[in-house]
């Protein structure tokens, strides 16, 4: 059987589009709300990532950080987050869902627990921010052998070398982070660059679906249409944290900014 | 759990960085996995170089000014009416603490690299205000982060870096201190990591930062080893070594030297921060049993709560406030190597009084930790025991805090 994931991009493909992949910080602003985000963007978004909350993230921005703080301070727990996804993949045509963390999280929990409760609960796939190559060889195997993609990421530093072995082990999915940034910076590269970056990894590993993440908006989305896929984080996490300051629904408004990502990419 | 001999600590992690096969490490996000092989590979070979060791040591001697004094504290000693006690002044050196070692490597090696900025973090203020001091030196411009409550209570370590000409960075996250200024620091340095260069400020971090953080502050016990011998003849039989432990750099740096002595001869006792007697948070995590986890790119015992979450810390000293503590450390510990035990607000603050009346010394709250219990200590010792405690800090930065708690004016005259 074909996975998730990988239909998700074939499908994207067959319109002639990037597969677009939008994250959120489970329980961002209560577990309740958050699932129905994840329910409501599930209509435009190809691949929903699910943020596992953090108090010490160091890769992370600080519209992503108010998500994450947001959601610890309203309790929270990785047991709820496991739950969200549950209830998320009990929907018609759920989306693929992928979760995004930390280590310490998964190291806590247990390795063998986590992925079996991520077998267990619909989850697809893993990113995790710091847990880098080498050092990830042996429980992305594991995570292999229970059918969850383990994401390996890439950024502008990674060398060549680096790069061959890393996509070598890696799984359908790949993930190419487009500039030196923490989550939410600003797009300080030219889209061209970034995506001769990109083209590079392709060429070096055309099989995989790569996305890339980090300065994608509104504003630099249709720039990139020729990736695989592309994820938006930061903006989407400020529009929540927007709506609550102003009192409005975040479910409507960022459904509403998630429709508009996908049109400027179909 | 062993420590090999004749073998640095710091060159006994496996090829991943881990000491002991699970302390350290390099948790990071991909993008640092490039500046930190570079600085590996830089600090590798520049470690064993000799031209580099002269101009560290020439630097260290006309510059930070070494050696620190090793005094005896006579009064003390008769007060408590027990075990001799020492002090090592490393308080002596430029700028008041040990801070300084590390930054001026730091700064040696970013000079090297072509890197024209450094970036740091800092707690207590010493480790920014020393590499505000190494940067100006050597002509790089400098950052540091800084938690806003910190920046609150030790404002002339703040005043130092900003007259240094260093841009101080409030980080208003978490708890607003520390933790969170090393974390913003990793940030910045994720985003910038192509011309800026980054210390951090203590043996802690991904497992290079604490590599070259021990390997600078050994110059301490290089240098308390020599005068043991000159002032005894030879290494004492019985030597014990108090140092307070915050990340544990001062520390490491104190009792390297001796690592390869049997532990009944010189025994090595880290000191925590117990927190305010009344609040069940500290900063204590190999005293009160924390768990092993990742905090700031390496695996260690930390606080945190059952999910994974690092738990806010509580001290007096905002140099100890620190939720983990070097993996060097968690590695002494289950070798079995040092000991360590904590002191709490309350008990450091008494320490500091009981000190400063007896003696023409002024440490700061971090090492009045550790004056602390070794006073205790010390009462039961023979009299031919030896007891040093690491002065390494001078209390001037705790102006305020001191005036608040003992209700009397700061005199730096005593
Ligand atoms: C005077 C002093 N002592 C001790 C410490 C604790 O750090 P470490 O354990 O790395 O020596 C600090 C940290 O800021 C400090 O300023």
């Amino acid at each position: 059987m074909t996975n998730p994931i990988n239909l998700a991009f074939k499908k994207a493909k067959e319109e002639k589009r990037p597969a677009l992949v939008t994250y959120t910080v489970a329980g961002d602003s209560s577990k309740k709300q958050s699932l129905e985000i994840l329910k409501s963007i599930s209509n435009y978004a190809d691949i929903l990532e699910l943020g596992v909350p953090h108090n010490t993230p160091v890769a992370d921005g600080g519209q992503i950080q108010t998500s994450a703080y947001r959601a610890i301070k309203n309790g929270i727990k990785m047991n709820d987050i496991f739950k969200i996804a549950r209830d998320f993949k009990k929907i018609k045509n759920s989306k693929p869902i992928i979760f995004m963390g930390y280590y310490n999280m998964i190291y806590q929990y247990g390795e063998n627990k986590f992925i079996k409760n991520c077998k267990t609960s619909g989850v697809n796939g893993l990113i995790v921010v710091d847990l880098p190559w080498p050092e990830n060889k042996f429980f992305s195997k594991k995570c292999k052998k229970n059918s969850i993609n383990f994401i390996q990421l890439l950024s502008p530093t990674t060398s060549k070398k680096r790069l061959k072995s890393i996509t070598k082990d890696s799984h359908d999915m790949i993930y190419y982070i487009s500039m030196l940034s923490t989550t939410g910076g600003k797009l300080k590269v030219s889209p061209k660059r970034i995506l001769n970056n990109y083209y590079k990894i392709k060429k070096i590993s055309p099989k995989k679906n790569c996305v890339i993440g980090f300065g994608i908006t509104e504003k630099t989305i249709s720039s990139f249409k020729k990736a695989d896929g592309l994820v938006v984080g930061s903006q989407i996490c400020k529009e929540i944290t927007r709506s609550l300051n102003n009192r409005q629904n975040p479910v409507i408004n960022v459904s509403k900014m998630v429709n508009k990502l996908k049109k400027k990419i179909s | 759990m062993k420590l090999k001999k004749r073998i640095p600590v710091i060159d006994q992690g496996d090829k991943f960085g881990f000491w002991g096969g699970k302390f350290g490490g390099n948790f990071v996000p991909e993008t640092l996995k490039k500046p930190i092989e570079d600085l590996e590979s830089q600090f590798n070979k520049l470690k064993n170089d000799k031209k580099f060791i002269y101009e560290r040591d020439k630097y260290f001697k006309n510059w930070i000014g070494v050696p620190t004094r090793f005094i005896k504290l006579n009064n003390l000693t008769t007060y408590i009416g027990g075990a001799q006690i020492w002090s090592k002044v490393v308080s002596d050196a430029n700028g008041g603490a040990h801070k300084i070692y590390n930054a001026t490597v730091h700064c040696l090696l970013a000079k090297r690299s072509g890197k024209k900025v450094i970036i740091g973090d800092t707690g207590a203020g010493y480790a920014g205000k020393m590499l505000s001091m190494a940067a100006k030196k050597f002509g790089l411009k400098c950052k540091i982060f800084m938690g806003a409550k910190d920046i609150e209570r030790q404002q002339p370590n703040v005043r130092a870096m900003k007259k240094n000409g260093a841009d101080v960075i409030p980080v208003y996250s978490g708890s607003q201190t520390l933790v969170d200024a090393v974390s913003e620091c990793m940030r910045y340095w994720v985003a910038n990591c192509d011309t800026t260069a980054m210390c951090v400020g203590s043996t802690v971090g991904p497992a290079i930062f604490v590599r070259i953080c021990g390997w600078s502050t050994s110059q301490i016990s290089r240098e308390l080893k020599r005068q043991l011998l000159d002032e005894f003849g030879a290494i004492p039989k019985k030597l014990k070594l108090y140092n307070c432990v915050g990340g544990g750099s001062s520390s490491f740096g104190f009792w390297n030297e001796f690592m390869d002595y049997d532990k009944k001869q010189v025994e090595f006792i880290g000191v925590e921060a117990g927190g305010p007697s009344k609040s069940k948070k500290h900063a204590a995590p190999l005293t009160y049993g924390s768990k092993i986890g990742i905090l700031h790119g390496a695996a260690q015992y930390v606080n945190q709560n059952s999910d994974g979450q690092i738990e806010e810390t509580e001290s007096i000293s905002a140099g100890l406030d620190y939720p983990g503590i070097s993996p060097l450390h968690c590695f002494l510990k289950d070798a079995k190597r040092a000991r360590y035990t904590a002191a709490s607000d309350e008990e450091a603050l008494k320490a500091y009084q009981i000190v400063t009346k007896y003696e023409n010394l002024r440490p700061s709250l971090e090492p009045s930790h550790a004056f602390s219990v070794a006073i205790k200590e010390a009462k039961k010792l023979s009299k031919d025991t030896i007891v040093v405690i690491n002065s390494c800090g001078d209390a001037y930065k705790d102006k305020k805090i001191l005036e608040k708690k003992l209700g009397k004016k700061y005199d730096k005259s005593n």
